[in-house]
């Protein structure tokens, strides 16, 4: 990825400019735990978790690592482990 | 470079009009043809933006000229507007440039090449509308270019270049011209006043590669994080480093056409042979200037050396006109609270890691309007003469009232 000055970018610029890079601590799913329920899903305030055949999968180019995820799960299923670049 | 008898202003008599500055700045804005001009009125700032209104209503200047509710708001305008391709100007000074803080860095991080006159005015508390150049130096690291004039003539020129200089496609970045406020703005000087003519030729319409269109959207100023961030900080800085031959090359294209050169980056008077070189900028030039010839006469070895382009500033123009210098002298309008002032430690950083090992003392003077006279610089000059066998003092406040301390 090239900058290009003046912070200048063409329009759908957040498909090329990934936004994860900010995140501290990572969900991570215990999928036998997972009921299924879609919360996360619903939840997430970056929309970046979906299911992926039929588990559901945190996209880590997008999560900031907000743990609303890990709060609002019923069964405890999401640990946020911290993370280290 | 002049070598010290002000030949280099070639100024043409027979064109010559007595005008006071704001209006000879206005004009200069006139013949840049801005399409869009934003202001709010501020003392000493407020004939500058008159006269442009004025000229907008006489239908001499096709430009949308914008009120506006304050200084935030100006220059808030003008980043919509250069980012449309269009031509931007606006002026401010003191307060207002204090107000237009956080969009000064959004001018210049978007690197729109707006061009704005500041009337170097005194910041209050306490309250105080007279000249000194704390405003502009308080905002040398907003990512703008900052050039010093010395004259209402070069606050004409100056203004013509400076939208030269920042539109040129490799610098992109946004210029303020310094004059001082009332003793250049209200003075009345005779001024040759730009030919429109020429400045059309000297200057072609403004056709940035990039702008804002719903046709083809586009993202000014973007969102960066960490991972870009630092980037796009280089691009500034290496900007800036492009403007140093820039600026040097405009003020040459610029005397080709009209005749006129006040140097680019630095200029000098008298400084080849002088062992007490005098370092400033602004409007006070002239009293040195006159004060240098007095003591010529008497044998003492003065010269100046005027700094025009504050940011960039030229570290390696600056070695190469002070190193055989026996002692400096910087004299500024502006201190920074906690230490010095912002020229003498710039100047002092510029020599550290050379071989040049000169003494420097800096004196803030001319705060709030305070007048600087030939006899004030005399004095300077006596403390720069005793500071060449030991400095005693390497920063002060000249002329400082200790009895109402």
């Amino acid at each position: 990825m090239e900058i290009k000055a003046g912070s200048l970018v063409d329009p759908c610029s957040t498909r090329k400019t990934l936004t994860g890079a900010w995140r501290t601590f990572v969900p991570v799913v215990d999928q036998e735990k997972c009921i299924k329920c879609s919360l996360c899903e619903i939840y997430c305030p970056e929309g970046c978790i979906h299911q992926e055949e039929g588990l559901f999968v945190p996209d880590l180019d997008y999560c900031k690592g907000c743990s609303v995820c890990a709060h609002e799960c019923p069964r405890m299923a999401i640990t946020m482990v911290l993370e280290e670049k | 470079m002049s070598k010290g008898n002000d030949s280099r202003k070639h100024q043409n008599t027979a064109n010559m009009k007595v005008v006071e500055g704001s209006y000879a700045v206005a004009h200069a804005v006139m013949c840049c043809r801005p399409d869009v001009i934003s202001a709010y009125p501020i003392t000493p700032q407020t004939h500058i933006v008159e006269n442009l209104s004025q000229m907008v209503a006489d239908g001499e200047l096709d430009s949308e000229f914008l009120t506006v509710d304050s200084e935030f708001s100006a220059l808030s305008v003008l980043i919509g507007a250069s980012a449309c391709g269009a031509r931007s100007y606006s002026s401010t000074t003191s307060q207002g440039l204090a107000l237009m803080y956080e969009v000064l860095y959004n001018v210049s991080g978007m690197r729109l090449p707006i061009v704005m006159n500041v009337a170097n005015r005194a910041l209050g508390a306490p309250l105080n509308i007279w000249n000194d150049q704390q405003d502009s130096i308080g905002a040398r690291d907003v990512g703008w270019l900052q050039i010093y004039v010395e004259d209402v003539q070069e606050a004409v020129d100056a203004t013509l270049q400076a939208y030269k200089i920042a539109e040129d496609a490799e610098i992109r970045t946004p210029i303020m011209v310094c004059m001082d406020g009332f003793i250049l703005t209200h003075v009345y000087e005779p001024v040759e006043l730009l030919d429109k003519e020429l400045a059309k030729e000297f200057l072609p319409a403004f056709k940035p590669a990039d702008i804002l269109d719903p046709a083809h959207p586009k993202t000014f100023g973007a969102f960066a994080d960490p991972s870009t961030y630092t980037e796009f900080r280089y691009q500034q800085f290496e900007a800036q480093q492009k403007a140093l031959e820039k600026i040097e090359l405009v003020a040459r294209e610029f005397e080709e056409t009209f005749g006129r050169n006040y140097g680019g980056l630095i200029d000098s008077y008298h400084a080849e042979d002088a062992e007490i070189v005098l370092l400033t900028m602004g409007s006070v030039i002239g009293t040195i200037k006159d004060a240098i010839d007095a003591m010529r006469s008497e044998g003492k070895r003065v010269g100046l050396i005027k700094v025009r382009s504050y940011r960039p500033f030229p570290i390696l123009a600056l070695r190469k006109a002070l190193k055989d210098a026996s002692v400096i002298a910087v004299i500024e309008k502006d201190v920074s609270i906690g230490n010095e002032a912002g020229l003498v430690t710039d100047l002092k950083a510029a020599f550290y890691n050379s071989s040049i090992r000169i003494p420097i003392i800096g004196f803030t003077a001319g705060l709030g309007g305070r007048d600087i006279t030939i006899k004030d610089i005399r004095k300077i000059v006596e403390k720069a003469e005793a500071a060449r066998k030991g400095i005693k003092s390497e920063f002060e406040f000249l002329n400082l009232r200790e009895e109402i301390l």
